[in-house]
């Protein structure tokens, strides 16, 4: 078989996979070299992105996935395909600061945030965003927390190295937010995190 | 308190609250005038509390942490010597942990905009849970978080007994790791429910549960599931020999 009718095969495969398809996991599959299964991926990617297409190939979680485009996003929600959920500002702050410090305690957390972070953690374990690496070798051994794949596959990341660089220093641009008046205030109540943290169905 | 018209909005947190303050007054960041925000700051807890509102604890402690910083800069610095270091800004701390914050903040947000999985962007579907249960296939290693979902669901079953009883005879963590052992004897693997067959006491589910765990310590077992959610298998780490006999005291558990 030569490497013109590798590129078909490699896209059947990745088309049937469950997830995100590692190159190495196909070199296997196929039992071919590496390097001819990444040239077919990027005569596939070419090759979507040359003709217009619903799906293009995108890199995610260290393997490769098929993956509609943003722009259909609304049609494909009428289909009844979304799972929609909004994350509170709560957990996705956590959620960011445990992708750029992991491996991270959530003493750690808590510091960084100024509130207590219990409950948003659990949301996150549950949601397997996060997952306990292990414990720390510091008195009372307390849990260390990194981020899963489905964390990476969320956010359509190759790994951990493509998240967004952090500002070093952040001006601080005058609030643009719309306020809220003093009759709506909740949120500072503790458990309303965790009411917060909730995907909604 | 007219000075400053509180629009509240949903602050997460105490740093949240201040670095709202600092923008809102367009104050610099790495000098901030501690007197004016300590007093904005204990405004809006006041004002809290006269709407009855509950005042989390972090931000008492943040409203702690100001007045400290303030009375810290009205005392006057003691230099000593020349050569000393002078002493760091009381401010110091604080500031940076606002900008670390508002970093992640940041960040936080970005992340959101980005395309999501699921939400603007999809996959094709995946296949019915029902349909992996039975492959043979793509087994992932179950963790620990997954395990304890999976005893609350079995000690859901088994609700608490409220009788008051003394029984001598239980069943000892040795025992069932001998039994569990036994049963795995021939087989390639178990289900984890079917070693919660029914009628088994939440006394007993306890028992084997610790079982289990001391048989993934000693890496005699693996649990395994083909997908999150799916049935969870126990599978042997090393063959069981059939005349291996397997040398575990109680002592050696930790448990009596």
């Amino acid at each position: 078989m030569d490497t013109h009718d590798l590129v078909p095969l490699v896209e059947a495969l990745i088309f049937a996979a469950d997830g995100p398809l590692k190159a190495e996991r196909i070199a296997e599959a196929l039992e071919r070299p590496p390097a001819d299964i990444r040239a077919a991926i990027e005569a596939l990617e070419a090759d979507y992105a040359e003709r217009p297409r619903g799906f293009f190939l995108q890199e995610v979680a260290g393997g490769y996935q098929l993956r509609t485009h943003p722009e259909y996003a609304d049609h494909l929600r009428k289909l009844g395909r979304s799972r929609p959920f909004r994350f509170s500002r709560p957990a996705l702050e956590s959620l960011a600061i445990i992708a750029y410090r992991q491996p991270v305690t959530r003493a750690e957390i808590e510091y960084l945030r100024g509130v207590d972070s219990g409950s948003v953690l659990k949301t996150l374990l549950e949601k397997r965003l996060v997952r306990i690496l292990g414990k720390k070798d510091v008195p009372g051994k307390p849990m260390i927390y990194g981020t899963t794949k489905e964390f990476l596959e969320l956010f359509g990341l190759p790994d951990l190295s493509s998240l967004p660089t952090l500002s070093e220093f952040s001006e601080l641009a005058p609030d643009t937010e719309t306020e809220v008046l003093m009759d709506s205030l909740p949120l500072l109540v503790d458990g309303e995190e965790e009411a917060g943290g909730q995907e909604t169905e | 308190m007219s000075g400053y018209d509180i629009h509240l909005e949903n602050f997460e947190g105490p740093l949240d609250l201040l670095l709202h303050l600092i923008k809102k007054n367009e104050m610099e960041i790495s000098d901030i005038p501690i007197a004016a925000i300590t007093a904005q700051y204990l405004g809006i807890l006041d004002a809290m509390k006269t709407l009855n509102l509950d005042i989390a604890g972090e931000f008492l402690l943040m409203a702690a942490t100001l007045l400290h910083i303030k009375s810290k800069m009205l005392l006057p610095r003691v230099i000593e010597d020349e050569t000393e270091q002078e002493e760091e800004d009381p401010r110091a701390e604080l500031v940076r942990r606002l900008l670390e914050y508002q970093k992640y903040k940041d960040v936080s947000e970005t992340l959101e905009a980005g395309p999501l999985l699921g939400r603007d962007l999809f996959t094709r579907a995946d296949p019915e849970p029902e349909v992996l249960e039975e492959a043979e296939t793509g087994f992932v290693a179950v963790g620990l978080f997954d395990l304890l979902a999976a005893l609350r669901d079995v000690l859901e079953e088994k609700p608490e007994e409220f009788v008051h009883e003394v029984n001598l005879e239980q069943l000892s963590v040795t025992d069932r790791i001998n039994a569990i052992l036994t049963e795995l004897r021939g087989k390639e693997s178990i289900a984890f429910l079917d070693l919660f067959s029914d009628g088994i006491k939440r006394s007993e589910v306890i028992v084997t549960f610790l079982a289990l765990l001391e048989l993934v310590k000693m890496h005699m077992v693996r649990f395994m599931q083909n997908t999150h959610y799916g049935t969870i298998w126990l599978f042997p780490s090393v063959a069981v020999d059939e005349n291996a006999e397997l040398e575990v005291g109680e002592d050696n558990l930790g448990y009596s």
